[in-house]
Order: C-alpha cells, then structure tokens, then sequence
C-alpha cells in the first residue's frame, strides 16, 4: 500500500469509529433511561465501587453499549496507527493527531477502568466526549499526513508524547467523575436524588474513584514532564525554559500535586476535592487548546 | 488561634512552625502555580525581546509599571522566587524532621495491639479453637508482615515503602533545586551566526551574544573550535516544512589536537564534557562585491541575513562603511522568487531555486561611529539618501553614479548555540529519585493487622489502612478464611 492509501484507510476508520460511537452513545442513551436503582448490597471481599448499581433491566443493552466502545476503540486504534505508517512516524505531529490519540487515550483509560470498576454509568459522557472531539479533530483540525519537522524526529518523541496523551486521556476521565459529583452533590442537598441518578454510585464512591485515578495517573504524568525536559534538553539545548506550554505543564503539575496533598495530608474530601481536581484538569485542557493553537513559544506543532 | 509569647526566638519559632506546617505548604504550592501563570501570557524577555519591546512602543507608561512589577521576567522575579524559596524551606523544615523519625520507625517494631479492637475498621469477632495466634503468625510472616507480639495478641504491620518513598520524593524535589541553581551560577550559554566555510572558535569575542552565570570564569570556556565544512537543509514540496538538517563539522578538541570530522543534527548536539553545542536555526548569507567609481573592491564577502518566514524570506543589511560617501544596501534576499499581491517581493520555497536580491542604495552618513549599538540587520537611513532600488540574480551586476554591487552568490549560515549547565545532571537524578519515590509511595499500601485471642477462646481481628488505601477488607477477610480454616 502507498503512503496515501494508508491515509485514506486512516480517515475511513477515524470516520468509522465515529459511527460505532454513536452507536454507543444511543446504547448508553437507552440503558440510562431504563436502568434501576440498585438495592444496597453489602459485598463481603467484593469491591464496594462494583455493585452499587443494577443492570438488570438493560443489562443486554449495556453489555452491547460496551461492545461498541470496545469495536470503536479498536477502529480508532488502527486508525491511528495507519496514520502513523503513512506518514512514516509515529502519529503525533499535529494537533488532528494528538486529538485522534488523545481520544484514543481517553476511551482506553474508560474501558481499562471498566476492568475493574462497573463505570458503564459514565459511557453516555464518554461517547459523548470522544464524539466531540473527533469530530473537531475532523473538522477543523485536518492536516493531510506529512512528514516531521527535525526538532520533533526523537525517540523523546514517542516517550514524552505517548505518556503525556495517556495521562490526558485519564486526567479527563477523572475530571468528568470530579465533575458528576458536584452535580449529584448538588443535587442531593435540594433534596433526594432524581429517578435516573439514583442508580449511579453514591457520592463517597464517586469521590474516592477520582482520587485514585489521579493518584494512578500522577507518577506518569510526572514521567511525562521529565521525558519532556530531557528532549527539550536534547533539541533546545536547555531543559527548561519556561516556555508557556512547559509552564502549564508544570501548573497542571502543581495543581495534581496540590491536591494529592490536600487529600492525604488535610484530609480534604467531597466537594472542596473535587473542585481542586476540576481545576487541575483544566489547567490540562486549556494548556492542550489555547497554548497549542494561540500560543506562542517554541511548541506550537498543532499545524494550524 | 494560640497567641505567642514575645521575644525574638519564640517568634521565630512561631515563624518557624507557621512556615513548615502542611496547611502553608499547600498553600505555597497551589499559589507557585497561580504565580506562573502570567509568565506563559505575558511576552518574557528571555523568551520573546520584541515582543516586550511592543508592549513599549504600544504603551510605555503601562509597560514601565508591568516592567516595575517584573511581569517580563517573571521567572527571575523577586516575588516568583520568594515563594519557591519559601516552598523549599517548608519543605525542608518540614521533611527533614520527618526523614530522621522514619528512618527510626523503619527499624522499630510496629506498636502494641490496642485495646479495643473492635473501634478499628473491619473487626470480626468469633470463638476460636485455640491454635488461632500460630495460624496468624504463619500467614502473616508469609505475607512480608513485620510482627510484633505482647500479651496474646499479634500486631503486624506492613508497607514501610510509602513513607520511605515518600520522603526520597521530597527530598529529590530539594536535589532539583539544587541541580538548577547550580547550573544557573556555574553555567553560561552562548549563541553565534556562522557562515558556512567559516571557522568558530570558542572565545567569548566570537558570541554574538553570551551570558555567565555569576560564578561563572571566563578561563573554563573549553577551547574548541570547528570549522562549519557543509550544511544540508532538505525540505517536503508539499508543505514547505522542514524535514532534515544535518551539519557536518570539522572539530579542534584543544589547540594542537588533531581534527576530527562530525555531524550535528537538531536533535543530536555535540558535547564537550558539560558543554554542549547546538544546531538551533539557519539562513542565508548572499555574498557580494562593492566597487567604488574607480573599481576598487571595498566590500567583499557574506552577509548574514534574517528570516523572516518559514520560506527564508530574508532581509539585511550591506552596509559600506569604507566607502566614500558611505553607501548601505536596504536589501531582502529570497531563495525561491515570486510576488505576493499583498506582501509583494517573497520567497515561496525556503530552497534557493531561484535566488534573488532585492536592495535599495544610500548613500549619506551610516551612523557607525556615534557610538550607538546597532542592529547588523537594519541600517539607520535617519542620515542617508536613497538613490536606487534594484533586484539582481546571481552573476549580476548592477551599476550606481558611485559605484556597483555584483550579486556573486550566497552561503548558508547556521546558529550555533554553546551551552554549558554542569547542574543538569543533578537536576536528572533528582527527577529520577523523585519519579522512583513517587512510584513506590504511591502504589504502596500501607496497613496493620491486629489478632488477639484471649483465655475465653474469643479471637478478634481488626485492621487499619492508612490513606484509606483499598483492599484491606480483602486481606482480612482471606485471613479470617485462613483462620477459620475454610474452604482448605
Ligand atoms: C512544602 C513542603 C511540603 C511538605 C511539608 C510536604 C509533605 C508531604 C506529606 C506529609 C505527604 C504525605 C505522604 C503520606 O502521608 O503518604 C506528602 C505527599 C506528597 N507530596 Fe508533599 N510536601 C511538600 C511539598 C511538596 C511539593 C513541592 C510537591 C510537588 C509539587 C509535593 C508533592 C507530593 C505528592 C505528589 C505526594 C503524594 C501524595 C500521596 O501520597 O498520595 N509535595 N507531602
């Protein structure tokens, strides 16, 4: 195959896996207008974060729902790859690209999470934002595949690029929990939880699942930044220098930390956490949006 | 709020204590952040000169109170490096203590069982059969457990990682400070055009530009030379973008050693122990002659030129000083010819396909010698006259009342940038430990386990997981099963 012909196969699977997401997304749709509350179960050895809600009604539905964020992945993760041959590299040199690979990321720290935490509550936001951002990868950020330019072309690369998507993608994920507990938060001091959020897990289970992403993803994130200094080290000839996408790379960093520390060292729990956590996504987000496309400073490869 | 006594050493221990508590360290930390925020919206000095010279063209008097507030310099500001200072004696106030008390803990046996088990977290409580306290002792033993015995009870305890790893985190975080600060007062970093064909020797009068750290001497600047042999640029005809540079170097280690010819790419310097040398940018240098009316040659050779875009349109400035009256040439170079309805003269591949100079002709006063710095790119024409404008390809010749250019050719020239930071290897290991510590702090889960059989038969077990760590409930419930001698 031609470097071409793996590009159009690229954008056939990108275009494809919206579809099986979409797909998703209604599955989802339906399984959380239909599904029940659970009744409490106590689970003696069994995690207390699995059963607190019940399928049983649209179980079929939700294991299909699951189905399609599983095919979607692998769709998308071919796509991905095929793009990364036809251009001859790995598949992070402009911002369509850290997109597809970011939602990527963001679906498989979904589906991972899946593995151990019933989490099927949280498909319809995910289809959602995997949807959302696929398709402004598509519409607005589409560069046709092209080679490097030098300062990119380094192992440092693949490392710091590949464990900076993969925190995103989870830093994300326990932000939209972060988020959900506010809002439920809210919602149960007005009053009893409304019909369709009675079966998502109780508040206490919502917030300790945010902290422990976080506190997974931490580490790696920490990695990302060094892998970073070091490449910038090779290429620039400093590691740091305060450039405004390092910067924000080290207030996302500050901020995770912060709030590691307000968790195990204050004791802070609930609400106030969560804000904290909001916030230091945030900061994640807006590095990746505003500094890659307005920005200026040595990083600006989003290609735009 | 406790009031404190008066007097210089119980403040200072109030300061002290204020200083190095967990609420103030958050504090700092989350206000570290905030703090860095303006630096990556503001244009920085060391980042982005013009830009902050806008601001003073735009709007001086705002620009003067921004530049009070060092909001162009944030990262060497007075108050950006209070609060890093302050976060590290914090830190350090607040660590250290901590380390020498684990480092006592780590070796001591966990505490006594308490009394009431049953206010710890998943107590059980059953009538045993008596050989309870040897099962335990087995399993957990088994487990990696450290054990402690008193009285009919077993107190173990296990994942003196966390804090162990805690603390290295810490403390690393303290190593990268000293990594940066080290290499910022040992370190210095230079920057020089070089024509290709021409030789750089590593003196401070060849930099255009070089700065020291203050403990920095100008004798441990290694003496190195190179001689720039070629440089390759190649470049997608699709995009116009980059795709290689490589430049091959004819390197000097010391006077007298013999030479040795190498590459550097952008991503591959070439080091001199910690001194580093960079490929960090290029251009184009057209080379002319200038004749007077008689024909003699006053100027001859390269003149680097700036881009100015990502197609190496480039502008610059020959300027004649020798002749008389004397003359400069405002002048662009384009490596790939065309015209642009809105920004006119450009170049539309960074390639030299079709190389053109473009240039106007003054004559009059070049201000050289008025002891004012000038920019080598631009000329001051405040005292000139203009007399011609013209465009040349290469080979030709174009002739003035005063005299001729001929455009003969052009050189690349690259950016060599000279680095020396002997800290950076500390700050490396520093990151290192800290990413090591931050592993096993976080991934360890600390926990005690508590059995106790009394005269009566009953046994009881509890346990405790610090930082609310999961799994727990597994662990006792598997050994109560071991207890219990169920389903074995
Ligand atoms: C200013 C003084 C500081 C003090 C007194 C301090 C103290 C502590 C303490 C007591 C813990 C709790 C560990 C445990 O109980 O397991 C901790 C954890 C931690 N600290 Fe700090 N720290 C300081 C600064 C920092 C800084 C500057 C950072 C990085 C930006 C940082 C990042 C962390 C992280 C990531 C954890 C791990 C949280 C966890 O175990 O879940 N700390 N720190």
């Amino acid at each position: 195959m031609t470097d071409s012909s793996w590009a159009y196969l690229s954008n056939y699977l990108v275009y494809s896996a919206m579809a099986v997401y979409t797909l998703a997304f209604f599955a989802h749709a339906y399984e959380t207008a239909w599904a029940v509350r659970a009744p409490e179960v106590d689970a003696p050895g069994g995690n207390l974060l699995v059963k607190t809600f019940d399928y049983k009604r649209t179980e079929k539905v939700a294991r299909v729902a699951t189905a399609f964020m599983i095919l979607g992945f692998l769709l998308l993760f071919i796509g991905v790859v095929a793009r990364g041959i036809s251009a001859g590299r790995v598949p992070w040199g402009n911002m369509y690209e850290f997109s597809i690979t970011g939602a990527l990321a963001f679906c498989g720290a979904y589906l991972f999470t899946l593995r151990k935490y019933d989490l099927r509550w949280l498909g319809l936001l995910v289809s959602i934002a995997v949807l959302l951002t696929l398709g402004t990868a598509i519409t607005l950020l589409y560069r046709p595949s092209a080679p490097l330019v030098p300062a990119l072309k380094s192992t440092w690369l693949i490392i710091h690029v590949s464990a900076a998507i993969v925190s995103g993608g989870v830093f994300l994920l326990a932000n939209i929990i972060a988020a959900a507990y506010l809002y439920l938060d809210s919602m149960e001091q007005r009053g009893e939880r409304k019909t369709w959020a009675k079966r998502l897990p109780s508040l206490e289970v919502l917030d300790q699942l945010s902290y422990r992403l976080v506190a997974f993803v931490f580490p790696l994130w920490t990695f990302a930044v060094i892998a970073g200094a070091i490449w910038a080290e090779h290429a620039w000839g400093r590691y740091w220098g305060w450039d405004p996408k390092e910067t924000w790379a080290f207030i996302t960093w500050v901020a995770y930390a912060a709030y590691l520390h307000a968790r195990v060292t204050v004791g802070w729990r609930g609400r106030k956490a969560a804000w904290l956590c909001l916030f230091a996504g945030s900061t994640f987000l807006f590095n990746y949006v505003y500094i890659n496309i307005w920005g200026t400073g040595k990083h600006t490869y989003s290609g735009l | 709020m406790e009031v404190p006594e008066l007097g210089i050493v119980s403040s200072f221990r109030f300061a002290w204590r204020q200083l190095t508590s967990m609420r103030t360290a958050l504090i700092l930390l989350l206000l570290l952040g905030v703090v860095s925020i303006p630096g990556s919206l503001i244009p920085q000095r060391t980042q982005n000169p013009m830009r902050v010279r806008e601001y003073f063209v735009n709007d001086p008097t705002l620009a003067t109170w921004m530049d009070r507030l060092s909001l162009f310099d944030v990262y060497g500001s007075a108050w950006f490096s209070a609060i890093y200072i302050l976060l590290f004696i914090s830190l350090i106030g607040c660590v250290l203590p901590r380390s020498f008390e684990h480092l006592k803990v780590a070796r001591a046996l966990p505490p006594i069982t308490p009394k009431n088990l049953d206010r710890m977290e998943f107590h059980h409580r059953w009538s045993g059969s008596g050989d309870e306290l040897d099962l335990g002792r087995s399993w957990l033993v088994s487990k990696r457990f450290r054990i402690r015995e008193f009285d009919g009870a077993i107190s173990a305890e296990k994942g003196y990682l966390r804090e162990t790893g805690n603390l290295f985190f810490h403390l690393a975080l303290i190593l990268i400070l000293i990594g940066v600060s080290f290499g910022a007062l040992f370190g210095m970093r230079g920057e020089a055009i070089v024509n290709v064909g021409e030789r750089f020797i590593n003196i401070p009068t060849t930099y255009d530009s070089l700065s020291y750290g203050k403990l920095f001497r100008d004798q441990s600047l290694p003496l190195f030379s190179l001689t720039i042999d070629n440089f390759e640029a190649k470049y997608s005809p699709l995009t116009n973008a980059p795709q290689d540079y490589t430049l091959q170097v004819t390197v000097t280690e010391k006077p007298g050693a013999t030479p040795v010819k190498r590459i550097i790419k952008v991503n591959s310097p070439l080091s001199f122990g910690s001194t580093n040398v960079y490929l960090q940018a290029n251009g184009y240098s057209p080379i002319v002659s200038v004749r007077d009316r008689t024909g003699a040659i006053v100027l001859q050779g390269p003149t680097p030129f700036l881009p100015q875009d990502g197609n190496l349109t480039s502008i610059g400035a020959i300027k004649v000083p020798d002749s008389d009256p004397q003359l400069g040439f405002v002048s662009a170079f384009l490596p790939t010819a065309s015209r642009d309805k809105v920004r006119g003269a450009i170049s539309v591949f960074p390639e030299a396909l079709d190389p053109k100079l473009l240039f106007s002709v003054w004559r009059g006063d070049l201000g050289l010698d008025r002891g004012v710095p000038q920019s080598v790119y631009r000329i001051d024409t405040s005292k000139m006259q203009k007399i011609a404008l013209k465009s040349l390809k290469v080979g030709e010749t174009y002739t003035f009342a005063e005299g001729s250019i001929t455009f003969d050719g052009f050189v690349p020239w690259v950016n060599l940038q000279v680095v020396r930071d002997p800290g950076k290897i500390y700050a490396l290991f520093g990151g290192i430990v800290a990413l090591l510590g931050l592993l096993a702090s976080l991934f360890t889960r600390s926990r005690r386990i508590w059995i106790r059989s009394n005269t009566s038969g009953e046994v009881e077990v509890a346990g405790l997981a610090k930082n609310s760590a999961p799994g727990l409930e597994n662990e006792i419930g598997l050994l109560i099963a071991h207890l219990r001698k169920v389903g074995e």
